[in-house]
């Protein structure tokens, strides 16, 4: 719009930018996040980047069109990409479980792994646990970051309701599996003894037996088992999130907040943008995806009176096409109005972040030619 | 009217706990908080069956699981605590209440009815045994979550004149790929809690999640995506043995166009030439308005031609469809009221 004051993120100059390594997508559910992060590595590796897309839970015809038919947990060459300036792209589907097992199997000698891989805690904790997809999210981008083979990674967050969660779910279960009442739980033989010890001793068997009584003593069996199998790797789990984290933190990452133009989507944004500079986080800026520009300087009002006028009762004639179409307009400017107030609500208590307004497109995007059309309707000042 | 919402047979009788997922994005927590309303107000558009008694107000149970308080967002009121709350009144006297469920709390509240813990809850407490036991054994937040929505549901009146003190309950459950594991609590936890009372409560669960009472409604738009993970929902719901409701079909779009006309927009356009006669008399017909309402025919043409696949798809799987419109002003009480009232006459309440 004319009075628009939001500064322009530009995607080019950040994809083209031998600087960036890492780019990180984040927002709360249903924004168009994994669309967003494939569209951004397509056009990077257009534009001569070589570079690797980790996305989470594609659509099924989106995950075909980038080659990735089985989830086989590896980067897999996508076929079809304009290679003119020299770029590749790699895609990859992350698959969660066996990201654990593998660190599992990386850390444990054969023996102890086969152990910790059958029990049933670690097969419920492995499939399940509420940050279990972040933390494998991250340790993934760690691996491929370390693997140093592309000079991109773009990544895609899990589909959680808050975009917090890619931040907090690794801690969160890091200091679960270091924490405490784990320790406390793992460690009963080497309680006991003198003054202090016997107090928690006795502070233990309470515990226990109170839970045991609640869950069952076969749960608190399978924690124990697990936890002793594990007991290399404690620590280890801690070291790999804080060493991610760090990552997350350098210099060469970037933040991208994917939001849609509503007020929920750009609430949890909002408070995502403030977590980043918090944590010392580079964000690039916002991605307003999915928006509905106005196509002319014709008004609501102006419309709707012009399609009150055609009324007729004829729907084939001429008068009831444009009547309808009119009625479309007037829908149309109503929605972008109010998209434009939620934006420029954002940009006023956000004021320096850069904002990317993403038409939506008229169709599903499920191959490569609509992951392009998606950021060249961005326009040419995109370029 | 009255007429019309008598003879709207409703779909689902009997059913007293009705959980409403959908992926992200889709309006799941607005279209719970619409059916809470539209089943406040069924209620009491019914007369009481004993002419004599006391007039009962009806009441309705709106659920929250995910602890992200968007049931207080959507009814605009401040932050809600693990209690039930009256968050609105409809016309005729009936109630929508509120509840956040906190699993942490629910626990607790749990331990205190079965065990006098005392010091023990403090030590469970203190060892980050509450954290570990809600957040980290996902079955067990689960069947607290659910263990307390059926307890809510199988909750008898005090007062005279109705048998349960609510008419009804609305669950704002977790998205569509995880309701399956999220309602089948008890494979989820017979992994982990092999006996005990936790194990004894999903049992109890369980009996009422899968009874004629439950229904489990899905939130979809009519986009590839959300409408495959609905389909692969219910599919998953039906092989648990889980009831399946409704399917709900939000931001429904006003088709404008006769399907030849449709066909054209979509394909190469519609006739400009037609279009700028029907505007003459407007004196609308400038080039950049043609223009901009062509482009407009074209992807609601392209939209609409899509969103009857999909419909085609859900029609596949035998679920009543329930249509709800676009709101365009964003989301209201007026907003909700308006989705009710397309609930009811759907049917759906």
């Amino acid at each position: 719009m004319s009075n628009e004051t939001v500064s322009r993120f530009d995607l080019d100059t950040l994809l083209d930018d031998r600087g960036t390594r890492i780019i990180v997508c984040c927002g709360s559910g249903g924004v168009g996040k994994t669309t967003t992060a494939a569209a951004f590595a397509l056009r990077a590796a257009e534009r001569g980047r070589d570079v690797v897309v980790l996305t989470i839970d594609p659509a099924r015809r989106l995950a075909q069109s980038l080659g990735l038919t089985e989830l086989d947990n590896t980067p897999r060459p996508v076929a079809g990409i304009d290679g003119s300036a020299g770029g590749r792209l790699h895609a990859m589907m992350l698959d969660m479980k066996r990201t654990f097992d593998d660190i599992v199997v990386e850390h444990a000698d054969a023996g102890r792994a086969e152990q910790i891989l059958s029990n049933p805690f670690y097969q419920s904790l492995s499939a399940s646990f509420a940050g279990t997809q972040e933390y494998m999210a991250m340790e993934k981008l760690g691996q491929l970051h370390a693997r140093g083979e592309w000079d991109l990674i773009v990544v895609d967050t899990p589909p959680s309701r808050s975009a917090l969660d890619f931040l907090d779910a690794p801690n969160r279960l890091g200091s679960f599996l270091d924490g405490r009442f784990i320790r406390v739980l793992s460690a009963p033989a080497k309680v006991g003894g003198f003054g202090a010890f016997k107090l928690l001793a006795s502070g233990v068997s309470l515990v226990t037996g109170a839970l045991g009584k609640l869950l069952g003593s076969g749960l608190l069996a399978d924690v124990q088992a697990f936890v002793n199998a594990l007991d290399t790797m404690f620590g280890g789990f801690r070291d790999r999130a804080d060493a991610t984290y760090q990552l997350l933190q350098a210099k060469g990452t970037s933040f991208v907040v994917v939001a849609s133009p509503e007020a929920d989507a750009l609430r949890e944004a909002s408070f995502f943008a403030r977590r980043l500079a918090e944590e010392k986080m580079p964000l690039a800026g916002l991605v307003l995806n999915r928006v509905h520009p106005q196509l002319t300087d014709l008004t609501a009002e102006r419309s709707l009176a012009a399609a009150e006028q055609l009324d007729v009762p004829n729907p084939t004639s001429a008068q009831a096409l444009a009547g309808g179409l009119l009625r479309l307009h007037a829908e149309r400017v109503e929605l972008s109005r109010r998209e434009s107030r939620l934006a420029g609500r954002f940009a006023a208590s956000h004021p320096g972040i850069r904002m990317l307004r993403l038409p939506a497109q008229a169709e599903d995007v499920h191959d490569l030619e609509g992951l392009r059309a998606v950021t060249d309707a961005a326009g040419p000042a995109a370029a | 009217m009255n007429t019309a919402e008598t003879a709207a047979a409703k779909d689902w009788p009997g059913v007293r706990l009705h959980v409403v997922t959908g992926k992200g994005g889709t309006g799941k927590t607005t279209v719970a908080g619409a059916l809470a309303i539209a089943l406040a107000s069924r209620a009491s558009a019914r007369r009481p069956t004993a002419p004599a008694g006391p007039r009962r107000t009806p009441r309705v149970l709106l659920v929250e699981v995910e602890g992200r308080q968007g049931l207080a967002q959507l009814f605009d009121a401040p932050p809600l605590p693990y209690e039930e709350r009256l968050i609105a009144t409809v016309p005729g006297g009936g109630e929508v209440w509120a509840l956040v469920i906190d699993p942490e709390q629910a626990l607790l509240e749990y331990l205190d009815m079965f065990y006098k813990l005392g010091p023990a809850a403090k030590a469970l407490k203190r060892f980050g045994a509450i954290d570990f036991a809600t957040t980290v054994a996902p079955g067990i937040r689960d069947v607290l979550l659910t263990g307390k929505t059926c307890e809510a549901v199988r909750r008898r009146a005090q007062e005279e004149g109705r048998t349960f003190h609510y008419d009804a309950v609305v669950m704002d459950a977790p998205p569509t790929g995880r309701i399956t594991p999220f309602l089948n609590v008890n494979s989820e936890v017979s992994g982990l809690a092999r006996m005990g009372p936790i194990h004894n409560q999903a049992d109890a669960v369980m009996r009422v999640l899968t009874s004629a009472q439950t229904a489990v409604h899905f939130v979809t738009l009519l986009e590839e995506m959300p409408v495959q993970e609905t389909l692969d929902g219910i599919a998953g719901l039906r092989d648990a043995g889980l009831p399946v409701g409704g399917i709900m079909v939000n931001q429904a779009r006003d088709v404008v166009l006769t399907d030849v006309q449709l066909k054209r927009a979509a394909g190469e356009g519609v006739d400009r030439a037609e279009l700028a006669a029907g505007l003459a008399d407007t004196g609308l017909d400038r080039p950049a308005i043609v223009d901009a309402l062509a482009v407009l025919a074209t992807e609601h043409a392209r939209r609409v031609l899509l969103e009857l696949e999909q419909r085609e798809a859900l029609s596949g799987c035998e679920a009543p469809l329930y249509e709800l419109p676009l709101l365009t002003d964003g989301v209201d009480r007026v907003g909700l009221d308006r989705l009710a009232t397309a609930l009811r006459t759907q049917g759906a309440a």
